[in-house]
């Protein structure tokens, strides 16, 4: 592989007999590359360490503008237009035409060279005033195009006509550094198998690291936040002991989601503007033949020492079928089961599902959402257990109070 | 003083938080805000928030329209919806002051006047079709000030919104007496044979006119609906045929009540009779306070149809009798009967003990028409203890957790369709019916799709049938993260099926989306492959899962296969039809699978 323009660079730094220190434009001069190529090389050299010392330097210099150059080529424009007027003289509308301008005349006029004869007949004429003229103007331009210097004032002066540039270099003083040697040790990025196997990397310089920016997040998918939670409270039910209802019917009938629960068939809860009602199917098939005689017995007459709500009952209402409002009538299902059973069992029973409701919605309220249902049946049971049971689910849900 | 209505989710006794802008001034009870905040958390009602009439006209209109409101302050307090008794500031107080022990609970007097000197309300029959039932009842030599004026119209309103259902149930009339003259009568006639001049209005209008009347009127035209299509309208008179009321909508101008008036008729209609009694009730334990002998009533006798008579109000009282241990076990305490009857007695409920100390009798107040069951006495037992004095035990009841099999298995198979790098998502269960049958290019008709009867908008007209929707809706309201998205959902579908008791069931889905500047069908099968493969499903005709070729019409035609398992068709993956695609607004290819995961369980 050739060497880099940092390795050559490095090598006329090290020769025997190598001057102290290199000026990077005549370190590109002599290793036959562009300037800017070897600045890139010094850079590259400075982030090894101390193998190179480059100390930055600004020069300035005089140039010729394109306008300078066109001056230095075809002389200013007072001196082309001073040797093209005729002996006679030109009016001077006509002279302003002639090579240099109106520049140029204002220039000729300023150095005396030509003079304006206002009275002649058919209008001003411009007549010479000196037999010749020196360039001085392109001589200048061409003294500073050799190399040469000139009086501050002169200089400035062609600057101001914007024929000469003030350029400013920047170079580098090269010098040995303390770490200076001619190989150019490239540091190691990472480990590789190679490295491994052969034991280089004992050897080898290693990048360092940059600890303040952020890793790589890895492709992953995600489990939904809320289902997180709901993860989270169905797996405190299971180490409180509660069995998981079945819940898997959103439609309800009036029955399980209101009448079997006492809410009497005029509550506004069961109104249009709270509850969503089916069109299709509109009416459960099924209402469970005994109980239903009961539940209605209950709200009409009252009954189990209760007074009861006194009101016409109608089937038709428990009928209707409706997105459940709360899933405590899948409890009510679960209650009815139980009361089946031939001997009664202690039971601890929870459910997290969907529900709906045919409200209004704004920022904190959906139609759908999830209710965490428990409920306890025993004998004996009392306020201060529902009570108990409450805080225990909460503690371990981690609130304190 | 709109109270909000809107009612959370019910608990099982049908209870509901209201709302009611009492203006309670601390002085009445003698406490500090919070004092009295803490009063209320006692006695089981929430102090919702400590306003005056500036605040609210303030947060409503701006503060410009707020200078020179009162700065009173008022109490926003949340009142049980069965609990009649709390909703005017004289009960709330009283009720407040009973639990506090500072006066003992008044006993409403019933006063039955002599042989034709009482009040009589007669009832035709032509009220049988539209609104058979009245009740009524007068209050005495009563004295009005503004306040009291205006509580007592604010408890006929509250009244109207809560039990009386809008006054659909029963409607609410207060009269002058002095200004009519007994008896009455409560008909019911054609529209056109009614005329009156209604209350504030300058001129008589005929029924029709004033349902035309009414039209535009915030408050009213929502009651016009409940007579006005009937061929008769119910209207009370007097002897005089001077018209007292045309209930639900408006009462006579003639009638009245100002702040000098001394002696009120209250006529309570309506189809519900129970409710009637209770609403008149209510009314007059409530406002007897302020007659010259304070919390008589005086009795009015209705005349029915058919010539039998009663004696209104009922002003009930009714004797439980609970065992002290009935109490006791139920709260989970153990107060001697005595003490029993002592917190009884705190929340209206004046009980002593009786027998040799194994019972107590307890006498139930008219105001107290929510107790309807001995429940309901030991919750007012438990609420005078005060609940943060109950000791909390955990129950002894010793169960094994069972997990619902479905619920479980879709747990497990969460984590692992979100290992396999695609992200849950959450869509909602109703949608509209073009998402479920047109923008999958099918017909509403075959998808047996559940309806709903009175959806808000469009977006709740159906209950899904399928997973995809909300996904590609998702996907929809995501384009601007980067690609590929990959989202799945295991949820429940709904569809219609007559063999299950209610007519409808839910079947639990799977459903997986992949999007991207190309399709990914192998992604999406090889995710497929992953779950049987996790289900221990192997990939072979006989036990396990195999995929053929099929037609979707939600599907690009030859790049859409069916998947069997389990001896049916278990659901479709394949490519998005492009239509579908752009009816969901999308851009990108994508692919998609969903199963019924139930057979696997």
């Amino acid at each position: 592989m050739a060497p880099s323009v940092a390795e050559r660079l490095l090598q006329r730094l090290g020769q025997p007999g190598a001057p102290a220190g290199l000026c990077s434009l005549d370190a590109a001069a002599q290793l036959g590359v562009d300037h800017q190529t070897l600045v890139g090389a010094v850079k590259s050299l400075q982030a090894l360490g101390e193998v190179i010392e480059a100390e930055a330097r600004t020069a300035t210099r005089w140039e010729l503008s394109a306008e300078g150059e066109e001056v230095l080529r075809d002389g200013s424009p007072e001196v082309r237009l001073f040797r093209s007027i005729p002996e006679e003289g030109l009016p001077q509308g006509e002279a302003v035409k002639l090579p240099g301008g109106s520049l140029g005349f204002s220039k000729a006029m300023a150095n005396k060279w030509v003079r304006l004869d206002k009275g002649a007949a058919g209008g001003p004429r411009v007549h010479r005033a000196v037999p010749s003229v020196q360039d001085t103007v392109q001589e200048h331009l061409g003294q500073v195009r050799a190399g040469g210097s000139l009086p501050e004032r002169e200089r400035s002066e062609l600057k101001r006509r914007k024929l000469l540039l003030e350029v400013t270099l920047k170079s580098y003083w090269i010098r040995k550094g303390s770490a200076f040697s001619t190989a150019v040790a490239r540091p190691e990025t990472e480990l590789t198998p190679e490295m491994i196997a052969t034991g280089s990397w004992r050897q080898l310089p290693f990048k360092p690291y940059n600890f303040s920016s952020l890793g790589l997040p890895p492709a992953c998918g995600h489990l939904h936040p809320l289902l997180k939670v709901r993860s989270e409270l169905r797996q405190i039910f299971l180490e409180m002991g509660f069995t998981e209802m079945p819940t898997e019917n959103f439609v309800e009938s009036s029955f399980w989601n209101f009448d079997a629960l006492f809410q009497p068939q005029q509550h506004p809860a069961r109104d249009q503007h709270d509850t969503f009602f089916l069109l299709d199917p509109a009416e459960a098939p099924q209402l469970p033949p005994g109980y239903y005689s009961k539940v209605k017995k209950v709200h009409s007459q009252g009954g189990y020492g209760s007074q009861g709500y006194r009101y016409e009952w109608k089937v038709e209402e428990a009928r209707k079928n409706l997105l459940r409002t709360h899933t405590t009538s899948a409890s009510a299902r679960a209650l009815f089961q139980l009361a089946r059973q031939e001997k009664f069992t202690p039971v601890k029973y929870f459910s997290i599902d969907r529900v709906f409701r045919n409200e209004s919605l704004d920022a904190t309220h959906l139609a759908e959402f999830h209710q965490v249902e428990g409920l306890v049946a025993d004998r004996g049971l009392t306020l201060g257990h529902l009570m108990g049971i409450l805080r225990q689910f909460f503690t371990k849900l981690g609130t304190r109070g | 003083h709109c109270p909000d209505t809107r009612c959370w989710s019910p608990d099982l006794s049908g209870k509901c938080s209201h709302s009611s802008l009492a203006g309670v001034s601390p002085s009445v009870l003698g406490s500090a805000d919070e004092e009295f905040d803490e009063l209320c958390f006692e006695f089981g009602l929430e102090l919702d928030e400590i306003t005056s009439e500036k605040d609210i006209i303030s947060k409503e209109k701006g503060e410009e329209k707020a200078k020179g409101a009162s700065d009173v302050v008022l109490y926003k307090i949340d009142v049980p919806a069965n609990r009649y008794d709390l909703l005017c500031l004289e009960g709330l107080v009283r009720g407040l002051q009973v639990f506090k022990e500072r006066i003992n609970l008044p006993r409403f007097e019933k006063i039955i006047p002599a042989e034709g000197e009482g009040q009589r309300l007669i009832i035709t029959e032509q009220t049988a079709q539209i609104r058979p039932h009245a009740v009524a009842a007068v209050l005495r030599n009563i004295t009005f000030t503004k306040d009291r004026y205006d509580s007592f119209i604010d408890l006929q309103e509250k009244l109207h919104q809560n039990i009386c259902r809008k006054r659909a149930l029963v409607a609410i009339g207060t009269h002058d007496l002095d200004t009519i003259t007994g008896p009455f009568t409560y008909t019911a006639k054609a529209p056109s044979e009614i005329k009156f001049k209604p209350l504030s209005q300058s001129q008589e209008y005929t029924a029709s006119q004033i349902m035309d009347l009414y039209r535009a009127d915030s408050h009213l035209r929502h009651y016009l609906h409940l007579i006005e299509n009937k061929p008769r309208y119910p209207v009370i008179y007097d002897s005089n045929g001077v018209v007292l009321s045309m209930p639900p909508i408006i009462n006579g101008d003639h009638t009245k009540i100002r702040l000098n008036t001394r002696n009120v008729f209250i006529e309570c209609t309506g189809t519900d009779i129970t409710k009637a009694k209770i609403v008149l009730d209510i009314i007059v334990t409530m406002f007897s306070e302020y007659c010259e002998k304070p919390f008589t009533v005086e009795a009015v006798e209705v005349v029915y149809p058919n010539g039998k008579t009663h004696v209104y109000p009922e002003l009930a009282y009714r004797t439980e009798k609970v065992k002290p241990e009935y109490i006791n076990k139920k709260v989970g305490i153990s107060e001697t009967p005595s003490s029993l009857a002592k917190l009884l007695t705190r929340m209206c409920l004046k009980s002593h003990v009786t027998g040799n100390g194994n019972h107590i009798e307890i006498e139930i107040p008219p105001t107290r028409a929510d107790i309807i069951h001995a429940c309901d006495i030991v919750e007012d037992a438990a609420i005078a203890y005060g609940y943060n004095n109950i000791q909390m035990v955990i129950p002894k009841t010793y169960t094994i957790a069972n997990q619902l099999p479905l619920n479980k298995f879709t747990e497990l198979l969460r984590v692992d369709l979100a290992a396999a790098g695609f992200t849950e998502a959450l869509t909602f269960a109703l949608c509209s019916q073009e998402d479920i049958a047109d923008k999958l290019r099918t017909d509403i008709s075959a998808t047996k799709a559940v309806r709903i009867a009175n959806p808000k908008t469009a977006e709740f007209q159906v209950a899904r049938t399928t997973l995809l929707p909300g996904l590609l809706k998702t996907i929809a309201a995501n384009r601007k993260m980067p690609l590929p998205l990959k989202l799945f959902e295991i949820s429940d579908v709904v569809v219609k099926d007559p063999n299950t008791d209610v007519g409808a069931r839910n079947y639990r889905h799977l459903c997986a989306v992949y999007y991207n500047k190309s399709p990914g069908f192998e992604i999406i099968h090889g995710l497929l492959d992953r779950v049987m493969q996790v289900l221990e499903v192997p990939p072979n005709e006989e036990n396990g899962y195999t995929i053929k070729a099929a037609e979707g019409t939600a599907f690009f035609p030859g790049r859409c296969a069916e998947v069997f398992a389990k001896g049916q068709s278990i659901g479709k993956l394949g490519v998005v039809h492009p239509d579908v695609i752009t009816k969901f607004e999308l851009t990108m290819p994508c692919s998609v699978l969903e199963i019924n995961i139930e057979p696997f369980v």
